[in-house]
């Protein structure tokens, strides 16, 4: 059967064909769908199979890359993404397509007579299907991988806040391992965060921050020194006892550096230099 | 020295390196050291498993509870099958790095336990031990 003749057998039984892919749609999905979840699942599906009624009047099921095929393959791509970002399984974003195979397969079945040309017809048609399947599979992969990687991104900035905590002083709390990963974070927001907020001290706080070995020490140095470089000097706070012996015996010198044991006498230094303190006395309102 | 108990890890990734410390801080505080000497031996171990990961290629930490003449101490041995230490003195020599470190590890890792012995030659590998002891 030519594909013309295909594409106007999609188009005389276009709404009978849709009801039944989309009454298997529901079925596979297996779980209770939301009246607006049931609308765009119609939506998407008669937009498909109009867009495959049209590609079919220029373009063969098995030649994939033909122009007649790029709308299709853009809206799977685009419909895979919303699945993914929607939190659809993997399976019932491949069973969109999959799915279509049955009701369309009882269709050619009573077209065509002669079995040798129905089963050609329908190893073709199936064979095209399961390309477009497996585009829609990488595009919902690619989409969850780049979901992923965005929120991974996120949970960096957010585990390294660098706050403002007084005119011209800022402020960062590391808590848990510096890896390299982070701390290469740490140090770009902190160095963009001095810029930004011309800040002319930053209180680098490792209280969470439970082993500093030579890797931690170096990473802090570094920060230290690139901080100097754009006119900012740094403290190091939360420099508990047990720490500053180890890194003496590790033979790390940090003699260049300002360290604290607590924040708040790392505040209290900042302070002073800035021209500012803390002064003690009655609360405004008596 | 009798060894009581022994835990090993295998170091492929900077997460093991984090799970060596953890179960060095463990096997610290089951023997119910300071806080001082809990700090040193995490740290001296942070620093080898480091060295086991990037020098060594990856190897195995592994970590024992010891006792000698009623002393309690923490063992901690990494080993690997790397290129091996041609020049041990060097290495331990501070601010000495093949590598872009600080070239205080292994050294620092000496000076942070009671005992050290390094075994290496090239081409066979790296053998790090060190023990710390409990404070009597
Ligand atoms: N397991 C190992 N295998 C091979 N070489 C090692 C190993 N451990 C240490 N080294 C060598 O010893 C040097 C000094 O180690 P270290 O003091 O930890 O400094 P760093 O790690 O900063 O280079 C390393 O640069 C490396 O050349
Ligand atoms: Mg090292």
């Amino acid at each position: 059967m030519p594909t013309s003749q295909l594409a106007r057998l999609l188009q005389n039984s276009f709404d009978q064909l849709l009801a039944e892919w989309k009454s298997s749609q529901f079925a596979t999905v297996g779980r209770r769908l939301s009246a607006s979840d049931e609308n765009t699942l119609s939506a998407n599906s008669r937009e498909f199979l109009t867009l495959f009624r049209q590609g079919l009047e220029t373009a063969e099921v098995q030649d994939q890359q033909a122009p007649g095929w790029a709308p299709i393959r853009e809206f799977l791509v685009a419909l895979s993404a919303s699945r993914a970002k929607e939190g659809y399984t993997p399976s019932e974003t491949a069973s969109f397509v999959f799915s279509l195979k049955e009701p369309l397969f009882k269709l050619l079945s009573g077209e065509i007579k002669d079995p040798v040309e129905l089963n050609r017809e329908i190893w073709n048609l199936s064979r095209g299907l399961d390309r477009f399947g497996l585009l829609t599979m990488e595009a919902y992969q690619k989409s969850r991988e780049e979901i992923i990687a965005r929120q991974q991104r996120e949970m960096l900035e957010l585990s390294t806040p660098v706050v403002r905590i007084w005119d011209n002083i800022l402020a960062v709390p590391l808590i848990g391992t510096l890896d390299s990963n982070r701390t290469q974070v740490i140090m770009e927001s902190l160095l963009e965060a001095i810029v930004s907020t011309r800040s002319d001290i930053a209180i680098i706080d490792i209280t969470g921050v439970p082993t500093v070995d030579t890797l931690v020490a170096q990473h802090l140095l570094k920060t230290v020194a690139a901080a100097r470089l754009m006119g900012a000097d740094c403290i190091i706070s939360g420099v508990r006892p047990q720490i500053a012996q180890t890194i003496i015996h590790l033979g790390v010198d940090l003699s260049a550096v300002t360290t604290k044991a607590t924040l708040a006498g790392a505040l209290q230094v900042a302070l002073q230099r800035t021209g500012a303190a803390i002064v003690k006395g009655h609360g405004a309102g008596r | 020295m009798q060894v009581q108990s022994s835990q090993s890890i295998s170091v492929r990734t900077s997460e093991d390196v984090v799970a060596v410390r953890q179960l060095v801080r463990k096997g610290s505080l089951l023997l119910g050291f300071t806080i001082v000497d809990q700090t040193k031996i995490v740290t001296a171990s942070s620093e080898l498993a480091r060295n086991l990961l990037i020098y060594g290629g990856g190897g195995v930490a592994i970590v024992e509870i010891v006792q000698n003449g009623g002393r309690s101490g923490l063992r901690l041995t990494f080993e690997d099958q790397g290129p091996g230490i041609p020049d041990i003195e060097l290495a331990l020599r501070d601010g000495y790095s093949s590598g872009t470190g600080m070239g205080l590890g292994l050294g620092g890792a000496k000076r942070l336990s009671h005992d050290f012995e390094i075994d290496s030659a090239p081409g066979k590998g790296t053998r790090v031990s060190i023990v710390r002891w409990k404070a009597l």
